[in-house]
């Protein structure tokens, strides 16, 4: 297997502040690598030095078999970056920003113009091709960013923050533009602060951290890190008043757990951590409240969410969370 | 990898003078669709021919020659001065949008960004100093001398406009922001023109105020036009910027064009967007 992307030992400092502190990281030509973390963490720089717009003070990186610092116009010549704002140029129309950028990766006139038009096309843009960017909404904008990096078909796709400010209906637009393009053999390394994005997108996951690496792998094995899955019992509403049932689910539960089951009375839920065999931990607890006659609103294996292993890592309270997940 | 595949021919000066072409081609349908900033551009310079070579032409005496005569060459060498802004504001909205890091990330010749900005932006100095021209002809402005000396005091205009618009480009890309890069271009029009022999001879000047104004460049083009052109040059004394302003503006447009293209070149190397 290739490796696209390869960085040992980024470090860049801006006077006292240390961006970047000895980040490595590797990704496979073909999959998608996500960079996660808040403002500040090393996400951007880290894209910066890879896409050769800024030197590294140590550490080296190549990309798509060049070093980014020695041969940095081999590297240019089979990359594409969107940055955090869409670098289109407002007055000229959407067609004229392709073509330009053709131009400018020396396509010929003739290519140029025909690889604009597929662009244009496969990004739904046709209508408003002749239109002046000026006009485009945030979404089309984006599109039309992401077309302008895709225009010398490159081989590695940097998108830092790509879907900052999209409306749900543009962010999904964009996703699929991305898996498309991954689909096609190209490596992606994407930054962004979404989870959710991550963790749709992105085969693996670094979680960033005062310019260094905190965590990495994939969403699974990141969740899988932070905390135990957990059982969780829902029980239905107002089925007595007294609150037995959920007496009852307890101490059915109890015995198949090895610590206490803990209830939330308000939820009416019980939840118990369940060890290594899942399997078996299911179905004793549901044998069990079976056995006991107590009837389940639902019933579900739980695991800790993306968010929780982001605000573990960078050590923020937790919030109230609220995307668990199914499994 | 192969690299066969890869757009982008290695480097080389055709490859430079291409990527300039298509920047200046992207600058120039800049122009042409939002002709409002020509407009604006030239508007002082023009306000100024009325005001000087009309109103105050009646007061104000500058010796032998017509004062409306006099100040035309101070306006056009002012035209150069409101080019700092031109510059400084295009290359700053375009590190601002990240345009700057796309190209970047191009396989494209470095110059070619700057250069490219510079060369498109001679067009708004040249339509300003058409407009300065044709305003001054009205108020009765005439060029006394033949065409060659007439041309090469617009050569020498132009040059130092062309100078003007790289300390823009280098303004853009230290201060990044609109508003900062209109203030200090404002500062730069103000002092370095009022500070010269632009509108005033600079004879009533206490002498250390006077060699300060005498080795303005402003100065010293204005006085090389008013010679090429034969307009009453009204300064007189003895220093070096006095007796030979032709030599000394083009000396002092050609070394700041050596210092500002390099630095601005190197700047750019490391301009990043924030």
């Amino acid at each position: 297997m290739e490796i696209a992307i390869q960085a040992t030992g980024l470090g860049k400092r801006y006077g006292q502040t240390r961006a970047l502190d000895g980040v490595g990281l590797e990704v496979r030509t073909g999959t998608v690598l996500g960079l996660l973390g808040h403002n500040g963490a090393g996400k951007t720089t880290t894209v910066r030095i890879l896409a050769t717009l800024l030197e590294p003070d140590s550490g080296s990186a190549r990309v798509a078999g060049f070093d980014v610092v020695r041969e940095p116009r081999e590297v240019r010549r089979r990359i594409g970056l969107a940055g955090q704002y869409a670098a289109v140029d407002e007055l000229l129309t959407g067609r004229e920003n392709l073509a330009l950028l053709g131009t400018l990766l020396k396509l010929g006139r003739r290519r140029a113009r025909s690889r604009a038009e597929e662009l244009l096309a496969s990004f739904e843009l046709e209508q408003a091709a002749d239109r002046p960017v000026r006009t485009y909404s945030g979404g089309m904008r984006r599109r039309l960013d992401l077309a302008a990096c895709l225009i010398s078909s490159p081989q590695v796709l940097f998108l830092d923050e790509p879907t900052t400010g999209l409306d749900p209906a543009s962010r999904m637009a964009l996703w699929r533009m991305v898996r498309e393009q991954v689909e096609l053999g190209v490596t992606v390394l994407l930054t962004t602060q979404y989870l959710e994005e991550a963790d749709s997108l992105a085969d693996r996951i670094m979680v960033f951290g005062s310019g260094q690496v905190l965590a990495e792998g994939t969403a699974d094995e990141l969740k899988r890190k932070v905390g135990q899955e957990w059982l969780e019992i829902s029980l239905p509403e107002g089925g007595d008043a007294t609150g037995s049932a959920l007496d009852q689910a307890v101490s059915a539960l109890a015995p198949v757990s090895a610590s206490a089951p803990t209830v939330d009375a308000s939820s009416r839920t019980v939840a118990l951590p369940v060890g290594a065999d899942r399997t078996g931990t299911i179905a004793a607890s549901a044998a069990a409240l079976e056995a006991r006659g107590v009837e389940v609103a639902d019933f579900a294996l739980r695991r800790p969410s993306l968010d929780d292993v982001f605000f573990q890592l960078t050590g923020e309270q937790t919030p109230v969370s609220t995307s668990e997940e199914k499994s | 990898m192969s690299t066969a595949s890869a757009p982008g021919a290695p480097s080389s000066l055709g490859g430079a003078l291409s990527d300039t072409a298509a920047l200046t081609g992207r600058h120039l349908r800049h122009l042409r669709r939002t002709p409002e900033k020509i407009i604006a551009v030239a508007l002082t310079p023009v306000a100024m021919v009325v005001i000087l070579g009309y109103l105050f032409a009646s007061v104000v005496s500058v010796g032998a020659g017509e004062y409306h005569d006099y100040v035309m060459a101070g306006v056009f060498a002012q035209v150069g001065l409101t080019c700092v802004g031109i510059t400084g504001l295009g290359v700053a909205g375009d590190l601002g949008k990240g345009l700057i890091d796309r190209f970047r990330s191009l396989p494209v010749a470095r110059p070619a960004v700057l250069v490219s900005h510079t060369a498109a932006d001679l067009v708004p100095a040249m339509c300003s100093m058409a407009a300065v021209g044709g305003v001054g002809l009205l108020v009765g402005w005439r060029v006394e001398r033949g065409v060659l000396p007439a041309l090469g005091g617009f050569a020498l205009l132009i040059a130092f406009a062309y100078a003007m618009l790289w300390l823009g480009a280098l303004l853009g890309m230290l201060m990044r922001n609109a508003e900062a890069i209109n203030g200090i271009g404002a500062l730069v029009l103000v002092v370095f023109s009022f500070l010269s022999s632009s509108f005033m001879p600079l004879s009533g000047l206490p002498a250390w105020l006077r060699s300060v104004a005498e080795w303005n460049p402003v100065s010293s083009v204005a006085e090389s036009c008013r010679v090429l052109w034969g307009n009453a040059p009204a300064s007189t004394g003895s220093s070096l910027p006095v007796e030979h302003p032709v030599l000394v503006a083009s000396v002092t447009i050609g070394a700041m064009i050596a210092v500002l293209v390099p630095v601005c070149l190197r700047l750019f190397r490391t301009a990043a967007a924030r």
